[in-house]
Formats: structure tokens, C-alpha cells, sequence
């Protein structure tokens, strides 16, 4: 090879690796195919930007790139409607690394809305996703849903109607849930089976339950543990369950603020928790049978304060409420915890700090023993001294997209 | 320069032989591109709508349904090279190797020999960095099918065994989809090609022969045993098999490329692959994790002797969005695959 070719080819590749490009979707004719296919063809580095306007979609899009943002006008210009969908389980689904999705709403969709499944360095920030014709069971079951994913930002989403949760993530590691709105979804913002998530400045409100800390036996990634709820304002979740029974939100009460089911290290301060009708926040065992040696169904690690709590537990709707209540004085006391502290499947001391109170605490003997229980307020419960997780740090390229 | 004259000699007799040699045979170097072709007949795999004397044909023991499509399958090997045996897995196929499959449609399945309509041609292909997969869909004619990588959509009509005539919605996968079902460990991979679902008799032009016997007779495969030593999938369809063995050989085919531990579908911890044991993995007794809508209000994937109670048949006998299982491939109801996983559920003991 002339060296004058070389020199050409050298140039070349420089100028490919460098050259990001954007790939324009405008609506019209064919949208779902165009869209498709930009995401598709887009490079690392590519941005597919998506004009502002409604795309009627009939089939789920995917994107299996690394390093691509998808962008739309705003989430109230760029809409891609899902109402005709035929067919796959999400509106979109990211199986690729370094992912942002931003500025666009997706509507409507059969199932999930926008779904990530194994990705690093996943981000949504200023989407909209949103059932339109308000809380009902056919509608899909989460609105933001990174999955198996590790360093996921969600920033300034909106979710409506999730007939699960509005804003959910599962199995993942590193997580970072802000200035969000989970609203009319039976769990506003769930944390299922994940380890290290700082959850602070949302909105949880009008949903059956408002932010909800999980973690379920027989999965991929168990024993979630590690995660700060704070300074989020979760007031008045009044939307009656509207959950397909055999989900397990299916079994949250209607006016439940936070819930902490399992997990280890949980601390949840500085929240607004008002006119939560069965109760503040609740700590309790997972209740259901299971068949899995290496599950613990204790919640444990657990520090509640400095909480601004208003009236709450004034109208409980959960199973023996009223019972409890009358034996209590009325109303159910802001903070419950079941008070299960021995589990032959737990090898830990079960600690709690609940410095925000009264508290109820109903010291069942186990999970779901409900005929054991032995309740008792007291103005706080345990004073163990539990040490706050580190602030969940992103990649410093991704922490900077939330401007 | 006598050298350069005889080359070009060479060449020109080299290109009268090549026209003379009719079919011309498969295109590795189209096959081997960067970037897929536009067009079916750019690879050289089929003249005239009918498939090249180079390919094979093969047929899998259980299948996937796919809206009762029937599955022309082909596999090719560039000369002289041959796919390794492996008892577990898909075959080690060597770099060129392209397995090709049409999908069709009789107009009248009680005579699936007439009329019938071509709809699309996936290739998947073993390029030196791994495999990649395309969709081609074909036009009215038969004389060539398109590249479609964004996935279309395809109105299909035919007159079923009963004589009920049913319509598809028929969906070409878009190129990513593709790879949500064939992927293991987020890598792309054949499905089919395994010993245990090769091992099973094929109705050769030549006469029925075993088909790992075959591919190695043919020599497109090496390391073989003989088929009695090999692994072997029972027929979901064949009633003289017993029913767990149909059952799981249906679950695995349809089920289990996204259902297990090293796929798409691992955040459910619902394991369907044949080598799951029985348990709360494979569904016995296990709550839905992400179902949503989908539970249809059941509380566990199989209740054992319940199929009435059992997630995993009320999403196998839904076509609706959300609802349905598999999420992708299908938009009608199997019914006689939901009725052999219902007898299945049915048999096993609470």
C-alpha cells in the first residue's frame, strides 16, 4: 500500500470513531418502520432524534446499541401512542449498554412501557409514560422498568396508570430514582430485589401505595439491601388496588405510604408522608409460602426519621385493620412494623431504628402470623445504631445528564 | 507479456465455466458481507422458489409454533468444512455455515401440498464474529423476497384441518427481535440445530434417514456418535411418547429460548429449558414476579393438577398483547399445544 493510501485510511477511521451522528424521525406514513429502523442503524454515539408529533405504533421497538440517546421534543410533543399494539410485551425495550431515553411520552401500551434488561449505564430522564384512560387492570404493568441493570437513572419521569408500578426496578444494582411523579398507579415507585438505590425528591401520590421497597424469593438477584428513601413528598395514595390478583402489590392496601417488605438496610427520612388513609410506613415480613433456602423474608436494618408525618392509618383497609385499630385507639399509628424478629431462614439480628412514631409494633412470631399477634404502640421502637449506605454514585458521564 | 495473456485466459475460461454451471450455488461472499443484502436471490440460496441442491433440509423434533406456519429448513456449509458435534447445545457450525428458513403457508391444510404462499426467509449466519440473523419477505410471485430489518406485518388467510378458515396478523420479527429469542448470554445463537432435536428420522429425496446419520454421511457434520448414543427430544405431537417427555420437549421449544437462566426472560426466575428439575423455577407453586395483567388473577405459574389455576396455560391459550405467551412469534392460540401442557398440569401431583 502507498503510504498517501495509509495516510487515507488512517483518516478514515478517525473520522468514523469520531463522527456521531443523528438519525431524524419526522411522523407520517410508515413511522413504525423508520423508527424502527433508525434504531437500528444508529452507531454508538448516535443520537435518534424524534420529531416532535404522535406516532401510532403497532408493534414494540427495540434498541440493542450501546452508547445511543434516543430523544424527543418533550414529553408532551414527541408521543408515541401504543393504543394499536399487536404485538411484544413492552413499547420499548433497551438491551444495550450506555442508553439514555429522553424528552418523549409513550402512551398506551399492551404491556410494560419502557423496559430495560440488562443494561449498564441505563437512563431515562423527562419521559412520560401513561395509560390514558386512567387506573385500570388492563393496563400494562410498569411504566419505567429497567431490569437486571446496573447504574440506572430515572430524573424528572412522570408515570400514570400502572396497573403495577409506575416506576420500577428489579434485580439491578446502583440506582438513582429523582424529581419524579409516580401518580394513579397502584405502587407509585417500587424497588424490588436490588441492591444500593438513593430515592429522594418524587412525588408519590395518588396511588394505592406510594413507595415500595421489596424483595421476592426464586429470582436471579435476591437479598436486596441498601437503599435511602428520602425527602420525597409521598401524600394522599387514595387509588383503590387495581392490580390483577397473584401480583404481589395485588396484596398493598390502599393508602399505604412507604412499605418495606424484606431487605436489609433501609432508612427512609426526610419524606412528607400525609393522608395515607391504612398507614405511614410499614415494615413487614414476605408472608406468602416459598420454597428457597437462600431467601430471608425479614425486613431488617431498618431506620425511619425525621419524617414530616401527617394524618395517616385514619381509614386502614387492610386485612384485621379495623380490629387493630379499635385495640389501638382509633386510628392506626403512623409508622407498623410486624414485629417478626426470628426466622429460621434469617441469620441476622433484626435491628430496627423507628425514631419517628408512635409505632405500632405487632409482634407476630412469624410472617403472616396474624392469630400470634401481641400489638403494642410505643412513641419510637429500637435504637439500634444503623449506618446510612453511601450515596449512590453514577458514572460521572451519566450523573451529568441530570442537568 | 505471454504471463498476462495466460491470465487473462484463464479468467475468460474461468467465467464460461461458471456460466455453464447451472445453478451457480451459494455466494459465500455475499454470505460473508459486513452488510446484509437487499435481496434474497443476492445469496444465491434458492432459484426460482426453489431452494439450491447445496442446501439440506432438516426438520426439528419439537418445534416452535409459530401461527401454524409450516418451516422449509435448510442448513448450508461452505465445501469442505463441517460443523463439531456437541451432545449439549447447538452444533460448533464452522464460519460461512447458514441455516435458512421459510416460513409458509398451504391455503387448505387438508391439502398442504397446493398453493402454497411463501412469506419470509430468515438466515441466520456464522460470520467469523459470531452469528447474525436477517428477515427476508417475499413477494406475491415467489420470484424474490426483500430485506426487512425494521419487521412488517403480513395478512395471511388459510383453511385449517378442520376446514375453519383462520386469518394471521403474521409478524415478520424486526432484527432485534430476532435476537431477544436467539441470544444466550446476550449473544446471538441458533436454536434449533442441537443434536437431541436433529435426532429424529427425515424423508429424504433419497428415502427417510436418520438426520445425524445423514449430516454426517453427507459430511457436514463430525464427531457424531451413532443416533441411539445421541440425545434425543421427544415429538410433542407423537401420542405413543410419554406426556412429560412432549410436555417438556414443548415448554423447551417454545418456551425456554427467552425462559431460562441464561436468556431474555432470566429476571422472571421461570426456568422452562428441558434441563430445569421440577420445583418453584420450573413454575410449580411459583408467584409471578412481572406479569402484570398477564397473571389473569391466578396465583402461580402451575398449580400441579390445576391447568384451570395455572398462569402458564392461561397465557400459552391467550392472543392478546400483554396477555399472551410467547410475547413474540405468535397471534394465534396453539390449541393443541395448550391442551398437551394442559393434560401435563393436569397429571402432576399437588
Amino acid at each position: 500500500m502507498t503510504r498517501l493510501a495509509l495516510m487515507a485510511t488512517v483518516a478514515l477511521c478517525v473520522a468514523g470513531a469520531a463522527q456521531a451522528k443523528t438519525l431524524a424521525v419526522a411522523p407520517g406514513a410508515d413511522a413504525q418502520e423508520r423508527l424502527q429502523t433508525a434504531l437500528l442503524d444508529a452507531k454508538p454515539g448516535d443520537v435518534v432524534e424524534i420529531a416532535a408529533g404522535r406516532y401510532e405504533l403497532t408493534d414494540g421497538l427495540s434498541l440493542d446499541v450501546d452508547d445511543v440517546t434516543v430523544k424527543g421534543a418533550g414529553p408532551d410533543r414527541t408521543v408515541l401512542s401504543f393504543k394499536g399494539q399487536k404485538g411484544a410485551g413492552e413499547g420499548l425495550l433497551i438491551t444495550s449498554d450506555k442508553v439514555t431515553v429522553r424528552d418523549l411520552a409513550v402512551e398506551d401500551t399492551r404491556g410494560d412501557g419502557l423496559k430495560s434488561k440488562g443494561s449498564d449505564e441505563i437512563s431515562f430522564i423527562n419521559v412520560r409514560v401513561e395509560w390514558t384512560g386512567g387506573p385500570k387492570e388492563t393496563n400494562g404493568a410498569y411504566g419505567v422498568y429497567p431490569v437486571s441493570s446496573s447504574n440506572v437513572l430515572i430524573d424528572k419521569v412522570v408515570v400514570r396508570g400502572a396497573s403495577d408500578a409506575g416506576i420500577y426496578v428489579g434485580q439491578s444494582k446502583n440506582i438513582v430514582v429523582k424529581r419524579s411523579r409516580a401518580e394513579f398507579n397502584v405502587a407509585g415507585i417500587e424497588i424490588e430485589n436490588s441492591y444500593n438505590a438513593d430515592v429522594f425528591d418524587n412525588d408519590a401520590t395518588r396511588n394505592t401505595g406510594g413507595i415500595l421497597v421489596f424483595d421476592l424469593p426464586n429470582l436471579p438477584q435476591m437479598g436486596g439491601h441498601s437503599h435511602r428513601i428520602y425527602n420525597n413528598r409521598i401524600v394522599r395514595n387514595d387509588t383503590p388496588n387495581f392490580a390483577p390478583k397473584g401480583n404481589i402489590v395485588a396484596s398493598v392496601p390502599v393508602g399505604t405510604g412507604v412499605m418495606v417488605m424484606a431487605n436489609k438496610n433501609v432508612h427512609v427520612f426526610g419524606n412528607e408522608i400525609d393522608g395515607n388513609q391504612s398507614t405511614g410506613v410499614m415494615l413487614v415480613s414476605y408472608t406468602q409460602k416459598f420454597d428457597d433456602k437462600t431467601y430471608n423474608p425479614l425486613p431488617r436494618d431498618v431506620v425511619v426519621r425525621d419524617n414530616r408525618i401527617g394524618k395517616n392509618g385514619y381509614d386502614p383497609k387492610f386485612a384485621g385493620a379495623e380490629i387493630l385499630a379499635k385495640a389501638v385507639g382509633g386510628t392506626i399509628p403512623p409508622v407498623m412494623w410486624d414485629g417478626v424478629t426470628a426466622h429460621p431462614q434469617n441469620p441476622d439480628v433484626v435491628r430496627v431504628n423507628l425514631k419517628d412514631g408512635p409505632v405500632l409494633n405487632l409482634r407476630l412470631k412469624g410472617p403472616g402470623q396474624l392469630m400470634t399477634a401481641d400489638p403494642t404502640v410505643t412513641p419510637t421502637s429500637g435504637d439500634a445504631v444503623i449506618a446510612e449506605p453511601e450515596k449512590v454514585v453514577l458514572p460521572k458521564r451519566q450523573a451529568d445528564l441530570a442537568d | 507479456m505471454p504471463t498476462r495473456w495466460l491470465a487473462r485466459l484463464a479468467v475468460a475460461a474461468a467465467g464460461l465455466l461458471n456460466l455453464s454451471a447451472a445453478p451457480a450455488g451459494p455466494d459465500l461472499g455475499v454470505i460473508l458481507a459486513a452488510t446484509p443484502a437487499p435481496k434474497l436471490s443476492d445469496y444465491r440460496l434458492f432459484h426460482a422458489g426453489a431452494a439450491d441442491p447445496a442446501l439440506t433440509p432438516y426438520a426439528l423434533n419439537t418445534p416452535l409454533f409459530s401461527d401454524y406456519a409450516e418451516k422449509l429448513r435448510y442448513v448450508w456449509l461452505p465445501p469442505k468444512t463441517k460443523a463439531s458435534y456437541r451432545a449439549d447445545g447447538v452444533f460448533d457450525f464452522p464460519v460461512g455455515a447458514t441455516l435458512v428458513k421459510t416460513f409458509a403457508f398451504p391455503a387448505d391444510f387438508r391439502r398442504p401440498d397446493q398453493d402454497v404462499r411463501w412469506i419470509e426467509t430468515r438466515l441466520l449466519i456464522r460470520k467469523a464474529d459470531g452469528w447474525t440473523a436477517f428477515a427476508y419477505v417475499w413477494d406475491a410471485e415467489r420470484k424474490d423476497a426483500v430485506l426487512k430489518r425494521a419487521g412488517a406485518r403480513v395478512d395471511v388467510s388459510f383453511v385449517d384441518l378442520k376446514g375453519q378458515t383462520r386469518r394471521v396478523d403474521y409478524a415478520v420479527p424486526n432484527q432485534n427481535q430476532c435476537k431477544e429469542c436467539h441470544q444466550l448470554d446476550k449473544t446471538l445463537t441458533p436454536i434449533g440445530p442441537k443434536a437431541r432435536n436433529l435426532n429424529g428420522d427425515f424423508a429424504y429425496a433419497t428415502g427417510a434417514r436418520n438426520q445425524l446419520a445423514h449430516w454426517t454421511k453427507a459430511g457436514l457434520l463430525a464427531g457424531a456418535p451413532a443416533p441411539s448414543a445421541a440425545p434425543r427430544t421427544a415429538r410433542w405431537d407423537d401420542a405413543r411418547e410419554p406426556l412429560e417427555a412432549r410436555a417438556r420437549a414443548y415448554l423447551d421449544a417454545n418456551c425456554a429460548h427467552c425462559h431460562q437462566p441464561r436468556a431474555i426472560a432470566s429476571n422472571s426466575g421461570l426456568f422452562l429449558n428441558s434441563e430445569e428439575p421440577p420445583g418453584p423455577n420450573l413454575g410449580i407453586g411459583k408467584s409471578p414476579v412481572a406479569a402484570g395483567r398477564g397473571s389473569g388473577g391466578l396465583l402461580v405459574s402451575i398449580d400441579p393438577g390445576h391447568p384451570e389455576r395455572s398462569i402458564l396455560v392461561h397465557r400459552m391459550a391467550s392472543s392478546e398483547p400483554g396477555v399472551m405467551m410467547p410475547e413474540l412469534g405468535r397471534s394465534l392460540v396453539h390449541d393443541e399445544g395448550v391442551e398437551l401442557i394442559r393434560q401435563y398440569v393436569a397429571s402432576l401431583k399437588p
